[in-house]
């Protein structure tokens, strides 16, 4: 078994930080499956620190005014707009 | 289409003239083309039609290529087998009881049925070269960078390529050259590997190549997949070649740190699915936070949800030191070895998958042993590294793919040397 096991608990939380509602049945299985998984990554701390020479460099390109989406093309695939506008839920 | 490679079929012309102007090319369903419906095999995005064209798509119809159709792919690009698309499986055209690989199944199944003369795919953990290898036909992921993402619909962005699919290797390396090359709307693409004539490098001339063969890669493999790809080597050598074992034992950690990386980063990524934009439409009430939450249980399947948790779960607080960051330790081990091993090598030989093609419904119950299937594959995509898969015969009647890896940019030796495997 996992050094992490994992209970019903901590996936029900973890799927509210990820903002998916799980039914019982997603639940239960995924608990199991957390388990399993969670465990073969456990096999990570054997993995020695190594210095990775980092070779990066910042790309940088001229900030010019470019054409861009219209409005219509931009709102074309959205379930609900009013407006021209994006129409969500409410936030609180 | 007897396979279902196709999630929508479409006919949009290229320009008249270029390289493939005669030529059919069919485009995994998570690069965007603009007009045509882009699902990326998940009821979240099944009726989303972009605005806009990827820049290899753009690249494509300059070159003169007609695009026939969006191809089948596991939801979001997360799967080995194009059977966690939304929209159904895809079947082998070898043999259709049994998966085309994934996750741009739909594109090699396309492409072996002769649906299309080529395709792309986009390969994260091997989602080139397993459907290529599975299905028989050639699979190159170029190195990191060589090739333009934008307009790629972001699953892990450090370690995913779009790449070509063809018959032969000549083929697939003429489809590279027109999609490759910077682009300054993806600014992790680079100058290197810019104008490079990779068509000509299919040559079969492997006289004096030295061949690296890393024995973790070849242990655990199905011995059928073995004999295959020893029966190859020993071509190679009658061609020319020179082999020697090489040692990476770091890929013991590959799949752990693969799988760790892509689904933090999937997590992320997959944020923006939140229905407001683009996505289903649903009944849900309630606040932002409870919407949200609704339409993510209604549009994602499984495997997409079980990668967002875990990822999500990785960078919690309290345990992004012993996964994530272990990860990357892990990484960058990878890229020494690499490193090393082709320092002495100009390219390294291995089984593409461990694996024969497996049965239909075989691997859903068990995602552990799915994930598992991806070792020979994983360890390139994090070491940035470009690699090619190439058909080496069949075993009980179904393909087995041969990989060859390469350094950074050197796409040519790769392609070389696997155009003298189809001799």
């Amino acid at each position: 078994m996992s050094e992490t096991p994992v209970d019903p608990d901590e996936v029900r939380h973890t799927a509210d930080l990820a903002r998916i509602d799980l039914d019982e049945d997603e639940v239960e299985r995924f608990t199991e499956q957390f388990s399993d998984v969670l465990s073969y990554f456990d096999t990570l701390d054997d993995v020695p620190e190594v210095d990775a020479e980092a070779d990066l460099v910042n790309v940088m390109r001229a900030d010019e005014v470019r054409d861009g989406l219209s409005q219509e093309e931009a709102l074309g695939n959205a379930p609900e707009t009013e407006d021209g506008y994006f129409k969500g839920p409410s936030v609180s | 289409m007897s396979v279902d490679a196709f999630i929508t079929e479409t006919t949009v012309e290229g320009d008249d003239d270029g390289p493939l102007a005669d030529r059919t090319v069919a485009i995994k369903d998570n690069i965007s083309t603009a007009g045509v419906r882009t699902t990326c095999g998940s009821e979240m995005l099944a009726d989303y039609v972009p605005p806009y064209d990827a820049t290899v798509v753009e690249r494509l119809k300059g070159a003169g290529a007609t695009l026939v159709g969006k191809t089948n792919m596991d939801e979001f690009g997360m799967g080995t087998t194009t059977e966690t698309s939304a929209f159904g499986p895809t079947r082998n055209p070898v043999d259709e009881s049994r998966v085309p690989g994934g996750s741009s199944g739909g594109s090699a199944a396309a492409v072996a049925a002769g649906e299309a003369d080529v395709a792309l795919g986009s390969d994260t953990g091997g989602s080139v070269r397993c459907p290529a290898a599975f299905c028989g036909v050639v699979g190159i992921k170029p190195t990191y960078g060589l090739v333009s993402r934008y307009g790629l619909v972001a699953y892990a962005n450090s370690l995913e390529q779009i790449g070509p699919l063809a018959p032969t290797v000549e083929e697939a390396a003429e489809v590279l050259e027109v999609i490759a090359g910077p682009d300054d709307r993806d600014a992790t693409t680079r100058e290197a590997g810019a104008d490079a004539d990779y068509a000509s490098a299919a040559d079969g001339d492997v006289e004096g190549l030295s061949v690296g063969v890393p024995t973790e890669l070849i242990e655990g493999a199905d011995e059928r997949v073995v004999e295959r790809f020893e029966a190859t080597l020993d071509d190679l050598k009658a061609q020319g070649a020179e082999t020697h074992e090489v040692s990476l034992p770091s890929v013991e950690h590959a799949v752990q740190a693969y799988y760790v990386i892509a689904m933090s980063e999937a997590s992320s990524n997959l944020a923006r699915f939140d229905g407001v934009r683009y996505g289903p439409e649903t009944d849900a009430e309630g606040n932002w936070n409870e919407t949200f939450a609704r339409v993510r249980e209604e549009g994602f399947g499984d495997e997409v949800k079980r990668r967002i948790l875990l990822g999500t779960y990785a960078l919690s607080a309290g345990y992004h030191d012993k996964y994530y960051a272990k990860a990357q330790d892990a990484r960058a081990w990878l890229k020494r070895d690499f490193d090393e091993a082709l320092a002495e090598a100009d390219v390294l030989a291995s089984p593409t998958m461990p694996v024969l093609p497996f049965e239909l419904g075989e691997s859903l119950d068990d995602p552990l042993q799915m994930y598992l299937a991806d070792a020979n594959t994983v360890p390139v995509n994090l070491a940035n590294l470009p690699a090619i898969s190439v058909p080496a015969g069949r075993a009980d009647g179904l393909p087995v793919g041969f990989q060859l890896i390469g350094p950074a940019f050197g796409e040519r030796d790769i392609v070389r040397a696997a155009s003298a495997v189809e001799n």
